[in-house]
């Protein structure tokens, strides 16, 4: 379903160090570092599974993302999904995901979620039947009865949350993006959201890809992981198998948590 | 086009949001171009014509490009604010729905405070069709009309090339503000009264001669030759619109996004 090989992106980053005196300079000539955000990635996934894809802050996780979400143009590789190139393919390939970036909202901050969500409706051309049913069953399963007529902004950031992941859901995407989707979330909330992403993906057979920095959510919902650092993809494969392989390095009779083992795995690889 | 409308309408409610401000924000809008106009107005009390233009047939100028900018900026509100969409990656949104991203960064703003603005405009455009001395024909109103279209797509066009710089440099540039504002403030008077590279620039490079100058001289019954030519002259600044459009789609290609 998901084909990535050998995706490769680099970013020019501007140097220059402190001071008055640099920075007057750099207003005339800069110094460009080449970084490279993502180099040579490849994996693919299968329809109906839900991956996790993990690694320490600036690892690049984004920046995967956004290429195969056809955000980002990448330097070099190729990317088949559904048979589309994402950033050729842009409008027709779009319709069969859904993304939810944690940290931004894609609803419309001074009107009720309901008018967001009929705005959508028509971005997406859903018909009218399709809407309704997936409007009700979100409605239904993420408990969204009482706050759909609340302005966004009136919206704590649990019920925000919800409303995000009912938003990218409406057109009844195939794959589902997920960006952090638990950041800053109560416990309660975070539990709904899990057990919501579950249901679809073992009702609707929705493929789903999941960046977190949360173990719980990983151990929770994710059968296999992709782990990159520094741009690299490190490890890809179940995450039962990769607690077998610490398990021993812990001296501890108690059993690591997998937050431990990866951190353990961060030194390994060096990255971080 | 249907879907636009959809845009608009959940603006409007947003902006309704906020009452006073739209009050406050319009009563302004309406007084700027008025202390504009006011000084030309007292100018020509004083010197009672500039170079054989009298008083009215600037007013008339005036009234159109004021027009075109106020509804350019109503509708391109979005690429004039398009910087801050970069920033703050509101324009990765955007790219994951199937939508074309002209159409999307046009209903991801709407300035209807810029109504007041409208408003003025349109009270000088009546006053000037009204006390000008010109033999209204429907061939002399269509071209009125047409002036103002492409007055639209002209500055449409400028607020497109400026937003696409934003790809490459992430900030917004002020350097558009030269050719909307300064754009405006010159083609509100008529270009012959400037130097000549000054009319050359404004004629060749940016049209906004052709969308008023040119026509204008059909109008009010100075133009020699073919009036044909002159009544189609606003056509260009709808060709202006293309080669923006097309550096808009380059842009695209290389936008870098920002962090997380």
């Amino acid at each position: 379903m998901i084909t990535v090989s050998g995706i490769s992106k680099s970013f020019k980053v501007a140097k220059r160090s402190s001071g008055v005196r640099s920075a007057v300079k750099s207003l005339f000539r800069r110094e460009y570092t080449e970084v490279a955000a993502l180099s040579d990635i490849s994996f693919s996934i299968e329809p109906g599974e839900i991956v996790g894809y993990i690694g320490p802050n600036g690892a690049g996780k984004s920046t995967t993302i956004k290429v195969i979400s056809g955000i980002l143009v990448p330097d070099s590789g190729t990317c088949k999904i559904m048979g589309y190139t994402p950033w050729l393919d842009r409008v027709a390939y779009v319709k069969n995901i859904g993304v939810v970036f944690g940290q931004r909202s894609q609803l419309w901050w001074d009107v009720p979620v309901i008018d967001s969500f009929d705005l959508l409706r028509d971005i997406y051309d859903v018909p009218e039947a399709e809407y309704q049913s997936n409007l009700k069953l979100l409605t239904e399963t993420l408990d969204l009865e009482d706050i759909i007529r609340t302005p966004v902004r009136q919206l704590s950031l649990g019920q925000r949350m919800r409303c995000e992941i009912a938003a990218s859901l409406l057109h009844s995407p195939s794959i589902l993006f997920l960006d952090e989707p638990t950041i800053g979330l109560d416990a309660v909330s975070k539990i709904a959201v899990r057990q919501f992403i579950t249901r679809i993906n073992q009702e609707k057979g929705v493929t789903i890809i999941l960046t977190t920095h949360d173990m719980n959510d990983i151990e929770a919902l994710a059968q296999r992981i992709i782990l990159i650092g520094k741009g690299s993809l490190l490890y890809d494969g179940d995450i039962h198998a990769l607690r077998d392989r610490y398990v021993n390095a812990f001296p501890s009779e108690s059993t690591p948590s997998i937050e431990e083992i990866i951190v353990r795995m961060y030194e390994e690889y060096q990255i971080t | 086009m249907r879907l636009f409308g959809k845009y608009l309408l959940i603006l409007f409610k947003s902006q309704m949001q906020y009452r006073t401000s739209f009050w406050l924000l319009s009563f302004g809008q309406f007084f700027i171009p008025f202390s504009v106009f006011a000084g030309l107005y007292f100018m020509f009390e004083r010197f009672g014509q500039i170079k054989g233009w009298d008083f009215y047939e600037v007013a008339l100028t005036f009234g159109v490009i004021h027009m075109a900018f106020s509804i350019s900026e109503c509708f391109a509100r979005g690429f004039d604010m398009f910087s801050s969409l970069v920033v703050n990656g509101e324009f990765d949104r955007l790219l994951v729905r199937p939508r074309s991203t002209i159409l999307q960064v046009l209903g991801s703003k709407f300035e209807f405070t810029r109504v007041g603005r409208l408003l003025q405009s349109a009270l000088v455009l009546a006053w000037a069709i009204s006390q000008v001395q010109v033999e209204w024909t429907v061939m002399k109103a269509l071209t009125l009309l047409f002036m103002i279209a492409s007055g639209v797509f002209i500055f449409a066009g400028i607020f497109i090339l400026m937003a696409a710089m934003c790809f490459w440099t992430i900030q917004g540039l002020e350097i558009a503000n030269i050719f909307t504002d300064g754009g405006r403030e010159m083609a509100q008077y008529p270009l012959n009264i400037y130097q000549k590279w000054v009319s050359r620039f404004f004629t060749y490079i940016i049209p906004f001669g052709c969308v008023n100058y040119l026509p204008l001289l059909f109008i009010l019954g100075k133009s020699e030759g073919n009036p044909l030519i002159h009544m189609l002259t606003p056509l260009a600044g709808c060709a202006f619109l293309i080669p923006c459009l097309f550096i808009w789609k380059i842009g695209v290609r290389h936008y870098r996004s920002t962090g997380s």
